[in-house]
């Protein structure tokens, strides 16, 4: 039997008090497809940043092909033959496509002769592994899935056989998410070794041969992915049994509680970004609205929740808000009764450096409750949020503690507990599970629905496919500032979904690769004219 | 009234040497700020190296050596920038302000121990300056209609450093667009993270930009010293550094635009000298102090952004940091 492409053992590695990484030890067979799966600070990334050099171990060996190496900084690493396909693309927006590629690949001090060296080899990768990019185009003007093949790209141009990437699907839509992982199957067929890290059971289960999963720093499993189940990989990683499915009763939706009618928002540089919307959402029902991140989900959420003008008409019971002017704001839609979750939490829902009690206080601060006199009731406020945490099991409960100390499913607990709690008519919710862990997913998907069955009207905003078509009732495909269709969420499936947020409203008919490409390299070639 | 008369030969002629400083920093902050280290520093390192190149011309005669001593006086206050804005990942502003500081402070303080003459060095004589290169032919072609003044007047006549900053500007744009270490060099501006994981050292491009900015900066220094002047006095720079990052910033950080931009600041300072032309052209007395501060105030006016949108290094000002 030949030696594994990568033999980690006994691999520790500690930030501070923290152990990222206890004892791991792990088998990469060659030519197969790898699955790290785990929570978010599982020690996934720490891992495979050991790997690529960025960290070095506290102990432990790695094995490539059988042969002990050191990897003390990326060019060892490039040097072993691994690749790595950040989730953060790391990529120079300004330069072309050629330049990305050879950058700290040269041959020798003048750039011509690199480049066209480049070219030539590009042409023979492309026509090897069918990875169609234009050498010529300029990154900031190309979609992210030819961004994504430019990475792979990068580590093939270096000649590497062993690929990792990093949750590669996060933002690509389903059909360019389709494309890769054809693409990683040909690399698989042609020898290539690669590891997929993600947290998407599904994804998982499609394309990996063996899964290894993690949890709070160990390797807690490794199996054969044919053998394994999403239930038994979910449990694995969280150490108990989780519900994977939202848990919900059928709508009944009654009046109309949010009607948005010919919607426009024009951004500071003069783009028009929503493009004149219809949407209407009913008390006791969710409607989601799913699209690639950038197609105007954004500014809907930031017109109804009063901090960007627009123009049109929105009602909510049957009485216009303003749109602009100074009772468009905040404190005037929460006093209507609509309540906001941002979908940067950490940017929009809380200040990091300040305590959670203060967090809790934020945008209510004037409540009769939380003040006297003209002084805000600090111990008030206190034992209100101590008691928040406590029913939406904040963990550490801990009031005085800032934001930034608690995990990400913790703070979208207290950004939620804040909104909900207020008995508002209508929920603003933007990606409410985004590097949520799975756990902390199935109790906010909850507190969601119970939201609903109490009759509120929610509106749902989220790039997870997933989640949309397992939370909301009906949802609506944004895509270029535009609504695209709206179907209820019981009689669509992902493939439909992903078609209109191509922006192709035909979808009984077939289409191919290319054509949902290009339409989504239009819609962000407007979006970046725009930037 | 005389419009022709503001572009008199002696003026433009004065332009080219004014520009000389202000072009040399300026290509001097465009490798720093490229690699995404910004650097308001350049006035204070002109400030050291001139004075520097000043007090070794003075005291050995030698202007060669002169130039060589403000070159080190300069790269060693880049020393000082880098290791506080790259090593320990400082902020890159006020470390570019306690450079001006220190340098406007130290370079006084050792003149006057030194020299014992106010804070000024010695007049520097002979070979201690550097002299004015009469290119081939330069007298001879004078006679020649037009372009014989011009080639006399203009092209020939001026110090080598003249000729050096001039060949810089092709000589950075090669280097930039069409060198390996060029694309480094952007990309590290652009995005820092792309070159490490490319395998290629941050912290080893940014010192090398860093001490290209040192040398140029130590070039313009000693150039205002031992060639535009004969001596060095107190603050000679007079803001040229910050003259020079407005001209950056209106020449988008770009070799050639940098060149135009530089000569339309060298221009105003020579018009400046030369308020009879302007009474000329204009049949009226313009005040010599509005004249003086024109150049500043158009400095102003680009900073405050009145000069269309100008895009900076997008890793400008930003310690690089390994993330996760």
């Amino acid at each position: 039997m030949t030696a594994p492409a990568i033999e980690l053992k006994g691999i520790s590695k500690a930030f501070g008090p923290v152990q990222a990484n206890k004892d791991i030890s792990i088998r990469v067979m060659s030519g197969t497809i790898h699955g790290i799966i785990g929570e978010n600070g599982a020690g996934k990334s720490t891992l495979m940043s050991i790997l690529y050099g960025f960290y070095k171990a506290d102990a432990g060996e790695i094995f490539i092909s059988g042969n002990k190496t050191e990897i003390p900084d990326s060019q060892a690493a490039i040097a072993a033959g691994i690749g790595m396909v950040f989730q953060h693309f790391k990529l120079v927006e300004n330069f072309t496509v050629l330049e990305n590629i050879i950058l700290g690949a040269e041959d020798g001090g003048l750039l011509k002769p690199s480049l066209s060296k480049a070219r030539k080899t590009l042409l023979d990768l492309e026509k090897e592994y069918d990875l169609k990019v234009n050498p010529d185009a300029v990154i900031e003007e190309i979609g992210v899935g030819m961004q994504q093949r430019v990475e792979i790209l990068k580590a093939l141009y270096r000649q590497a056989n062993i690929l990792i990437l990093d949750e590669p699907t996060g933002v690509l839509t389903p059909a360019e998410a389709d494309q890769l992982f054809r693409i990683l199957g040909r690399l698989k067929e042609e020898g290539k070794t690669i590891i997929l890290i993600t947290h998407k059971l599904r994804e998982i289960m499609d394309i990996t041969d063996t899964v290894s999963v993690m949890r709070r720093g160990e390797m807690t499993a490794t199996v054969k992915t044919a053998e394994t189940s999403p239930e038994e990989l979910a449990e694995l990683m969280v150490g108990r049994k989780v519900l994977l499915r939202v848990d919900k009763k059928p709508a009944t939706p009654g009046d109309v509680v949010l009607d948005v009618q010919n919607l426009k928002v024009v951004d500071e540089q003069g783009v028009e970004r929503v493009k004149g919307i219809n949407l209407q959402v009913r008390a006791g029902e969710i409607v989601g609205i799913a699209g690639v991140a950038g197609n105007g989900q954004s500014e809907l959420l930031e017109v109804l929740g009063g901090y960007a003008d627009a123009t049109g008409t929105v009602t909510l019971n049957g009485t216009p808000i303003d749109l602009t002017g100074k009772h468009s704001d905040g404190r005037s839609r929460r006093d209507r009764g609509i309540a906001h979750v941002p979908e940067d939490r950490q940017r929009e829902g809380l200040i990091m450096d300040f305590a959670a009690w203060e967090n809790t206080a934020f945008g209510y601060h004037r409540d009769e409750a939380y003040t006297s006199g003209l002084l805000s009731n600090n111990a008030a406020i206190k034992a209100d949020t101590a008691e928040k945490m406590e029913r939406f099991d904040v963990r550490p409960p801990h009031p005085h503690l800032a934001a930034k100390n608690f995990s990400g499913g913790n703070q979208q607990k207290i950004v939620l507990a804040r909104e909900i709690e207020r008995n508002p008519d209508l929920l603003l919710i933007g990606q409410p599970t985004r590097g949520v862990d799975i756990g902390a997913i199935e109790f906010i998907h909850q507190q969601i629905v119970a939201l609903r069955d109490q009759g509120k009207a929610i509106l749902l905003v989220s790039v997870e496919l997933e989640e949309i078509l397992g939370l909301a009732d009906r949802v609506a495909v944004m895509f270029d500032g535009q609504i695209m269709g709206e179907r209820q969420t019981d009689a669509t499936d992902e493939k439909e979904l992903g078609l209109l947020m191509a922006g192709i409203t035909d979808t009984d008919k077939p289409h191919d690769f290319a054509e949902i490409e290009a339409n989504l390299a239009h819609a962000h070639g407007d979006a970046s004219k725009g930037a | 009234m005389d419009f022709l008369a503001l572009f008199d030969l002696s003026v433009l002629d004065s332009t080219v040497r004014l520009a000389t400083p202000l072009l040399l920093a300026c290509l001097a902050g465009l490798f720093s700020e490229r690699a995404g280290i910004f650097d308001i520093g350049l006035e204070g390192k002109m400030l050291f190296a001139a004075f520097f190149s000043a007090a070794v011309a003075a005291m050995s005669g030698s202007v060669w050596l002169g130039l060589l001593a403000g070159i080190a006086a300069s790269m060693a206050l880049s020393g000082i920038h880098g290791l506080a804005s790259i090593t320990f990942r400082g902020n890159q502003l006020i470390s570019g302000v306690a450079i001006n500081f220190l340098a406007a402070g130290l370079t006084v303080l050792i003149a006057q121990d030194w020299f014992q003459q106010g804070g000024r060095t010695p007049s520097l004589i002979g070979g201690g300056r550097f002299e004015p290169i009469i290119l081939p032919f330069a007298e001879a072609a004078r006679s020649v209609p037009f372009i014989g003044p011009i080639y006399a007047e203009l092209i020939s006549g001026h110090s080598i450093l003249v000729y050096v900053a001039l060949l810089a500007v092709p000589g950075t744009w090669w280097l930039l667009f069409r060198t390996r270490f060029g694309l480094r060099l952007r990309a590290v501006g652009e995005n820092p993270a792309a070159v490490d994981t490319a395998g290629v050292s941050v912290v080893g491009l940014r010192f090398v930009a860093v001490g290209i900015c040192g040398m140029l900066c130590g070039i313009a220094g000693a150039y205002l010293a031992t060639g535009l002047q004969a001596g060095f006095v107190k603050d000679m720079t007079a803001g040229r550094g910050f003259i020079a990052l407005a001209a950056l910033i209106f020449a988008k950080w770009r070799p050639w635009h940098a060149l135009w931009a530089t000569l339309l600041f060298g221009y105003l300072q020579a018009i400046a000298l030369r308020p009879d032309i302007i009474e000329g052209a204009l049949g009226f007395r313009v005040q010599v102090q509005l004249l003086d501060a024109l150049p500043y105030i158009l400095t102003v006016v680009i900073l405050a952004g009145f000069v269309g949108k100008a895009i900076p290094p997008r890793a400008g000002g930003e310690p690089y940091v390994k993330e996760r």
